[in-house]
Formats: structure tokens, sequence, C-alpha cells
């Protein structure tokens, strides 16, 4: 099981035994990390499980697509490493991927 | 008033006969069986004929968010209401526009609602609450909609516009007129005191845009917001767009958190074991908003045009029909949600509701509308050990709003 780690706003650090092949979202949820509200519950609709990749790992987490693309256009807070976490699958290679959420989800 | 008719029950109509357009639907409180009725047997359903001309309803929760994310092929112009804009106000606001178009005119103002400005905002709407509920008559009969529910959300638009506090009744007129025609929700608006007042609504924003054109202000009201946008800073000259705009951000902050705010005191008041949680443990107000909210549906549709030929779940949309999404209809999808027919305030999974909606329209206002019911009901349990219904709701009369407009309550203090 990689583990990845997600960095609250307020600096509360949460690392996890990731389960493969399930969103790096559904990971966050059922490890009770906070910060994630994915409203939608995955479907790339609600833009509420927003997250920021840490470098180096933006190639491995993949490009973002035209939906999640016009998703995240609508974030005050989008940055050049914002992802929505429900369409990054969690892959071994993932293994040791920080992640930080943002200071809001809207 | 009219006299509401006895509507037929759907299950005596043939499949192509259940029209849900019809308002009084609504304005019974008669929706349930109809949309339980179309997402069994016909949950792409096609009406060939109704006030509004033809359309198809969207039931079921997966397939209301696929058309909902699928903004290329279900396209949100002209229009977002199953009726279309009337020739003599053809209005145009940003919610009816595609990327985008829709994108730049949105993030122009979606500042006003950022949390940073919530939590700045928080402590001035909780005095307003506070001094609505100290205001309430203990001991008799009133209207919760009109002491409340309108006090409140008038009060929060009238600052988010920067609009003269004591003239802000004017927007919550101006958000009935602009919701309740006929020809566009079913409502019972006059269409010519509908159009000299949404005349007045402009000609009176426009007074202030130019009032306020280059003043050096920095508050963060929408107007300044649109006016320092490079992309919306002459929008006073497209007076249709300007309208729309206001419109669409006068009934966004203005139906919606208003009936939340009396659907959650009718809730508790239907289901007292609830009423009876929420008191052994107010840490259940954040969740108990989520579910009012769900279980309200402010707004019970959105609407989308097809851009072009496409098949839906079998069903052949043909470009140019009218395909409606049935938010309502969706929140009690029970192939989506636990038990969609009960009001629980602890359910496992509150924020999983569609008022919001979904893709790139959802909801920009969402945490500033569940930030005031959450402050109206922390206040509220500090003062009342119960808010008491006494007599039957009247509701609105529309297929848009689904609106309280009177809620007899008295109010009983701990």
């Amino acid at each position: 099981m990689p583990k990845v780690t997600l960095i609250e706003h307020n600096g509360a650090s949460h690392t996890i035994d990731a389960e493969v092949g399930k969103s790096l979202m559904m990971n966050a949820i059922d490890n009770g990390v906070p910060g994630i509200d994915a409203d939608c519950g995955g479907a790339c609709a609600c833009g509420t499980c927003h997250c920021f990749v840490e470098e180096p790992w933006a190639a491995v987490t993949g490009g973002v697509e035209m939906l999640e693309e016009s998703m995240l256009g609508m974030r005050p807070d989008r940055a050049e490493n914002s992802r929505l976490s429900c369409q990054i699958e969690v892959s071994d290679d993932m293994d040791g991927l920080v992640v930080r959420l943002p200071e809001y989800q809207m | 008033m009219n006299v509401a008719q006895d509507l037929p029950h759907p299950s005596d109509l043939a499949l192509e006969d259940i029209d849900v357009s019809d308002s009084r639907i609504y304005q019974q409180d008669a929706w349930r069986p109809y949309f339980e009725r179309l997402r069994k047997e016909d949950p792409v359903h096609y009406v060939a004929d109704s006030q509004f001309g033809p359309f198809w309803s969207i039931t079921r929760w997966e397939d209301i968010v696929a058309v909902d994310s699928n903004f290329e092929d279900f396209s949100s112009e002209p229009a977002i209401v199953i009726g279309d804009n009337s020739e003599e106000l053809p209005i145009a606001n940003f919610i009816s526009m595609d990327p985008p178009k829709h994108d730049v005119q949105r993030r122009a103002v979606q500042g006003v609602v950022a949390p940073k400005n919530l939590a700045e905002m928080e402590a001035l709407i909780r005095s307003r609450v506070v001094e609505i509920l100290d205001g309430l008559p203990v001991g008799e009969t009133f209207n919760w909609v009109d002491r409340v529910s309108i006090n409140l959300t008038t009060q929060m638009l009238a600052t988010l516009f920067d609009f003269p506090f004591e003239e802000r009744f004017k927007l919550t007129y101006w958000s009935d007129l602009g919701a309740g025609s006929p020809e566009i929700a079913g409502g019972d608006v006059d269409p010519e005191e509908r159009l000299a007042g949404l005349h007045d609504c402009l000609e009176t924003f426009t007074r202030i845009w130019h009032e306020r054109k280059d003043d050096g202000v920095e508050t963060l009201d929408l107007i300044r917001m649109l006016q320092r946008d490079p992309n919306t800073k002459d929008m006073v000259d497209d007076p249709m767009e300007y309208l729309g705009n206001l419109l669409l951000l006068i009934i966004g902050g203005n139906d919606t958190t208003r009936n939340s705010a009396s659907a959650g005191v009718l809730a508790l008041n239907q289901n007292p074991a609830e009423y009876e949680k929420l008191r052994a443990n107010p840490a259940l107000i954040p969740s108990m908003v989520s579910e009012v909210i769900r279980w309200q549906t402010p707004l019970m549709h959105m609407r989308r045009t097809a851009n072009k030929d496409v098949e839906f779940q079998g069903k052949q949309i043909r470009k140019g029909d009218k395909v409606v999404m049935w938010y309502l209809s969706g929140n009690h999808d029970e192939t989506a949600i636990e038990n969609p027919n009960s009001f629980i305030i602890d359910r496992e999974n509150p924020r999983k509701h569609m008022s919001f909606g979904f893709g790139v329209h959802r909801c920009m206002g969402n945490r500033l509308a569940e930030m005031q019911l959450r402050v109206l009901w922390e206040e509220i349990m500090q003062r009342f050990s119960k808010v008491e219904v006494v007599g039957e709701p009247e509701r609105v009369k529309s297929n848009f709003v689904r609106g309280i407009s009177n809620l007899p309550v008295r109010v009983h203090p701990l």
C-alpha cells in the first residue's frame, strides 16, 4: 500500500495507507482526513475535493481532463498544481505522494 | 386568488399525460407520487404538450448529474427555467450562458462569497439574527416567513449590493416579480406589474452604477465588483444583461435561503423526534441545515437545451429540445439517498444532495446560505424551546421556486 500524505491548510499532516485503484478523495474520506467535502461523491461535478499536488508528483498524478478543468476554473484559489482529488486514482508509484488541502472547499 | 383545482392523481393518468410543469402540483405539495412514477417507469420522460411547449424531464439522481456535467451537449442558453423569457424583457445572465462567457462573468462576482469574506460577515449576520429573534412577539401567532425568513435574507441582500437599507424590501419585491411570472414558471404575477417593476429595478441599479463608478470606494459589493472586473466593467451599457445578472443574484440570494429558513421550522414540527434530537445535541445544526436544504430543494429544477441530437438512456433527444433536470426528484431518488422521504438531521452524508446543482453552474452562494442558516438556528436554539407551527403552510405557485409564503407560528421561550 502506498503511503500518501495530505496536509491541511492549518498544517496538520495526515499520512495514510492508501488503497490502490481507489481515488485519492475516497482514500482521504475513508481515513477520516478533514478538509475534503466531496459533496457529489466523486462525479467531478462539485469541486469540493480540491487539493494541490506537491512537486514532484505532477507527472505521476496525471493531467487535468476537460471536465475537471471547467470545475477547477470556478475556484478563486485555483493554482497551477490544483487538482480534484476524486480524479486522481491512487497507484503503487504514488508512494510518498504529498498533497496540500486548500483553506476551504466551496 | 385562484382557488386551486383538484389535481388528478398521477396513477390515474396515462404516462404520456404526466406533466410536472403544472405549478399547482407544487402549490398543493402533491409532487411526490408524480416523480415516484416517473423515476420508476419513465426516468427520461417526454411531454409533447405542456403550457411551456414540449420538454423532457430527467428525474433520477445519476442522470441529472450526467446532464448537469455535460455543458457541451446540454446548453444553459437561452434560459434555465422551463419557460422562455418574454420578448419585452429579453434578459441575459451568466447562469444562462455556457463557458467561456459564463466563466468570466461569474468570476467577476464570486469573490463576494469567498470564505474569508464570509468569516467577516458572520458577526454582522449574527447581530441581525439576534435583533430579528429578540423582536418576535412571544405569545402571539405570526407569519415566520415575513418576520424572520424574508427579513433575514433581504438584509443580507442589501449588504451584498450595498443597497439603501431602508429600501431593501424592494429587492424582495423584484425577486418575486422576476421568478413569479406565469410564462416562466407558472406563477401568478401580473405581466404588466412585472414589466413595470423590473424596469424600476433596472433604473434604480443603473443610477446606483453611475453614482458608484470611479468613486474609489473599495467595498466588496456586487456592483463595484462588476465595475472593477475588466470583463464586466461596461455591463451597464447592455441593460438586459445588467438586469439579468441583477435578477440572478437577487433571486439566487433570496428565494433560496428564505425558503430553507422557513422549511427548517416546518420540517422539525412535522418530525418532532428530530426536533428532540436537535434540542439534545445542537452540534447537529450544520448537518440539519444540509438536510433541510435537501428536503426543501428551494429551486426545483434547472433547464438545459440540447445543442445537438443526443441519445440519452435509450431516448432520442433532438437538437433544440428542452431538457429539465428535476433536482427535487433527484433529492428524493431512493437509489441515491437512503430513506429519501424521511427528514433525518443526523444522516450519514447530509451534504449529498443536489439542491446546489452540479457542474460549472453549481450554486456560488452555497456556503453563504449554509452559514446564514447555521447562525439562525444557533440563535433560535438559544432562545426558544420550540418554534411551533400552529396552522397550515401556504405554498408558492411555481414550478421553479419551491416556496412557502405563509407559515403561522408561535414561539416558546426556553
